[in-house]
């Protein structure tokens, strides 16, 4: 039993000291790495899974995303814990560099929003080319809308068209108008289980895998235009933010090379993203 | 991980990027658990052993934080350790160990009170015996933890299974970094919002199916020792 | 055994001592010496006071009126005592392990531990036994543990509250040849039972307690040929006291 009991001591001990040192390990964190604040859309169409290999083969930089709305990802890289932000809300954009976050915003590439709808259609709105008219055909009939409620770049392009369709959704709405609070994929699960409408970036929707009885309903409407940006943190409101790894990894984005990666991700033969870092106006 | 792919065929064909999950799962997690009973093991003990003031308060807070919500917890770490934090300077936050010191908080106080309460007990039974045998303070310490050793196995699996199960705070400070800090809990969330659904179901019950394993290895070492010593 | 030259701790006297608690008087006005000569047997029914005044004796409860010396001094450290409780508490580890436990709490060295445990074990004849777990251990084979465990303190003094209480004939038997071997050794006992006849064949004092006081006490012979008292008179005719 004496023996016994020294081996388990020992074996114990082993263990315990190769757990630590493992951790150690890990912690060790890659040198060439950068903390990227990025969307649930750019993560949940699968963009990243696809182009961060890329990305350290033509840069050897590690790029570690975080997937959060836009808002989130936002107040991450305003407490100084991301290097780069990679959003798309150009008015939230520019407030960030307004207010001295970043010192410049670099558009990087589009796709656009689509809304969807169940087969069943109970608003009436599939094919309709203006998405002001559907939106209001929603409301009208009260039929189920639900929200991503979360300061997203998807949830605040919601809100701006309900607005430039003449309406107030803070009175407006009612039962049927679901405020989830959640990201793109939540929201399309949420829409999958209860037939109902929702805004989704495109990417997003046709990477997704739970479709269920949903389909778009309207596209192409020049307002569902969804533009992408990337900003680097201020270096000089926080001193641990890697400029010259996080502008490398800017500089790949926006350069010709790094523009047609972009536009080389595909989707059951669909075109994801279209890069548009020439646009002065995007 | 490869799109499309079901778990079993992952799990079969030894798919090295859910061994990487996995792994990181079980040290995150069992890291966590170890710390926990660092801390919560002396604590439980002490609290069980000694009288104080305001002794009861405390056990009723330490039993009741044991249902602590993990989001809480990920959100209390998560600002200490944000570069806008207290200990942002330590620049931990999105790494693995800003993920054990997480769960850390959250499994700590689980061992603490079922330590509390198994010694407490144990203390009650041994006391005339222990008192008759004039053993000091320090060694009844000692006796206790170790005579009640197999209950508190089972309080570490409590806490590693918590550990294991929670989602909410690793993936605040975690932030689910693919390749870097991504877990088995995260990595469900993940592909259910992507909509793949049979992908983290799939995922799920490899998660199950690890903690059983870990929890029946427990269970066996613990048969074999009692053998032993009773 | 070992002997050891410490101050001792007999004779225990107890003068007028009363122990009181939650209001409820458990012994009362008790004054008795014991002192190192052959066993002395306290008897009494259930709810006399028995366990009371042992654990009283070796030290374990406050008094409430009255003192407790020990050796003449009144605070003493149970070094040179030792108790077997009516249900005694097996540590969660071998027979030989529990007297290991106890060798090292009373501050035996450990190169000399071992001999001892084989000693030990070999007076209660748990010898076969000794690396079965405590816990898994007949009733009976408990009782002899827990006696070689107090054995293991070298005690000068050993109290033992009921340890045949709830054993068959050869299990008591095996006992009280025990309690004898280790009397003869000079090692005084003070033993609680409500069995008569094994106050009978163990006795060299007898005291009997009732509601918590001293209805008589005296040498053996005496006692059973001529108690003194009436309710010893009824006692020992079989009567119920109540």
């Amino acid at each position: 039993m004496k023996t016994f009991r020294n081996f388990s001591r020992h074996l114990i001990a082993l263990t315990l000291g190769a757990m630590v040192l493992t951790v150690a390990s890990c912690a060790a964190k890659n040198d060439k790495s950068i903390v990227v604040a990025s969307t649930t859309s750019t993560q949940d169409s699968g963009l990243f899974d696809y182009l961060l290999p890329i990305v350290k083969e033509r840069t050897g930089i590690t790029v570690e995303v975080i997937a959060q709305g836009t808002g989130q990802a936002l107040d991450t890289a305003r407490r100084g814990d991301a290097d780069v932000v990679f959003v798309h809300a150009r008015s939230e954009e520019l407030k960030f560099v307004a207010a001295g976050e970043s010192l410049k915003r670099y558009p990087v590439m589009y796709n656009d929003f689509v809304l969807i709808g169940p087969k069943s259609d109970p608003a009436g709105i599939a094919g309709m080319k203006k998405v002001e008219r559907a939106l209001q055909a929603i409301k009208e009939k009260g039929a189920t809308f639900i929200s991503r409620g979360d300061r997203s770049g998807t949830h605040i392009a919601e809100l701006n068209l309900w607005k430039s369709a003449g309406i107030d959704i803070d009175q407006a709405k009612g039962p049927w108008y679901q405020s989830i609070g959640q990201g793109m994929g939540a929201a399309l699960n949420t829409a999958s289980a209860s037939n109902a409408y929702v805004l989704s970036d495109r990417g997003t929707w046709i990477h997704f895998k739970n479709k269920g009885e949903l389909q778009i309903v309207v596209q192409g409407d020049a307002r569902l235009f969804n533009q992408y940006g990337v900003m680097l943190v201020n270096p000089e409101k926080h001193s641990n933010v890697k400029k010259i790894l996080g502008q490398e990894f800017i500089d790949y984005l926006i350069s010709p090379a790094g523009q047609a990666d972009i536009a080389r991700y595909k989707v059951e033969d669909q075109q994801l993203f279209y890069p548009n870092a020439n646009d002065p106006n995007a | 991980m490869p799109e499309n792919a079901s778990a079993l065929h992952l799990v079969l064909t030894g798919d090295p990027a859910l061994f990487a999950i996995v792994r990181l799962s079980l040290i995150v997690s069992i890291s966590a658990t170890f710390f926990a009973a660092l801390i919560g093991v002396p604590l439980g003990s002490l609290i069980a052993l000694t009288r104080f003031r305001g002794r009861e308060p405390v056990i009723v807070v330490l039993n009741a934080l044991m249902g602590l919500p993990p989001v809480v917890a990920g959100l209390a770490v998560y600002l200490m350790l944000s570069r806008s934090g207290p200990l942002g300077s330590w620049g931990l936050l999105f790494t693995p160990l800003a993920m054990v010191v997480a769960q850390t908080v959250l499994v700590t106080p689980i061992i603490a009170a079922l330590t509390r309460q198994t010694i407490e007990d144990l203390w009650l039974e041994y006391r005339d015996e222990l008192t008759a045998m004039n053993v000091g303070p320090l060694r009844r310490v000692r006796t206790l933890i170790w005579d009640a050793r197999f209950s508190l196995l089972t309080a570490l699996l409590a806490g590693f299974g918590r550990a294991a199960a929670e989602v909410g705070a690793i993936i605040i400070v975690g932030g689910n970094i693919q390749g870097f800090t991504r877990t088995m809990t995260t990595t469900i969330a993940l592909e259910t919002s992507k909509g793949n659904l049979p992908l983290a179901i799939g995922l799920g019950i490899v998660l199950i199916t690890i903690v059983v394993l870990i929890s029946a290895l427990a269970w066996g070492a613990r048969r074999a020792a009692e053998r032993f010593s009773g | 055994m070992s002997v050891r030259s410490l101050e001792s701790d007999l004779p225990i006297c107890f003068s007028e001592v009363g122990i009181v608690t939650s209001g409820v008087a458990i012994l009362d006005d008790i004054s008795l010496t014991f002192s190192a000569d052959a066993p002395t047997l306290l008897i009494g029914p259930n709810g006399s006071g028995k366990t009371t005044l042992l654990r009283a004796a070796m030290g374990l409860l406050p008094v409430s009126r009255g003192r407790i010396t020990w050796g003449g001094r009144e605070v003493s450290p149970p070094t040179r005592r030792a108790i077997m409780f009516q249900h005694p508490v097996m540590l969660r580890r071998s027979a030989a392990a529990n007297i290991r436990y106890a060798l090292a709490a009373a501050g035996v060295e450990r190169a000399e531990r071992e001999p001892r445990v084989v000693e030990l074990l070999t007076l209660v004849g748990l010898e076969p036994l000794a690396h079965r777990p405590a816990r898994r251990l007949s009733g009976g084979e408990q009782q002899r543990l827990s006696l070689a465990r107090a054995l293991a303190r070298d005690p000068a003094v050993l109290f033992l509250d009921e340890p045949t209480a709830s054993l068959d004939p050869a299990a008591t038997k095996a006992i009280e040849d025990i309690v004898r071997a280790i009397s003869a050794r000079g090692i005084k006992v003070v033993m609680a039972t409500h069995d008569l006849g094994e106050a009978k064949r163990l006795a060299g004092d007898i005291v009997l307690l009732h509601r918590g006081r001293i209805i008589e006490s005296g040498p053996a012979e005496r006692f059973f040929a001529a108690p003194a008292a009436d309710d010893a008179k009824s006692f020992l005719a079989g009567e119920l006291l109540i």
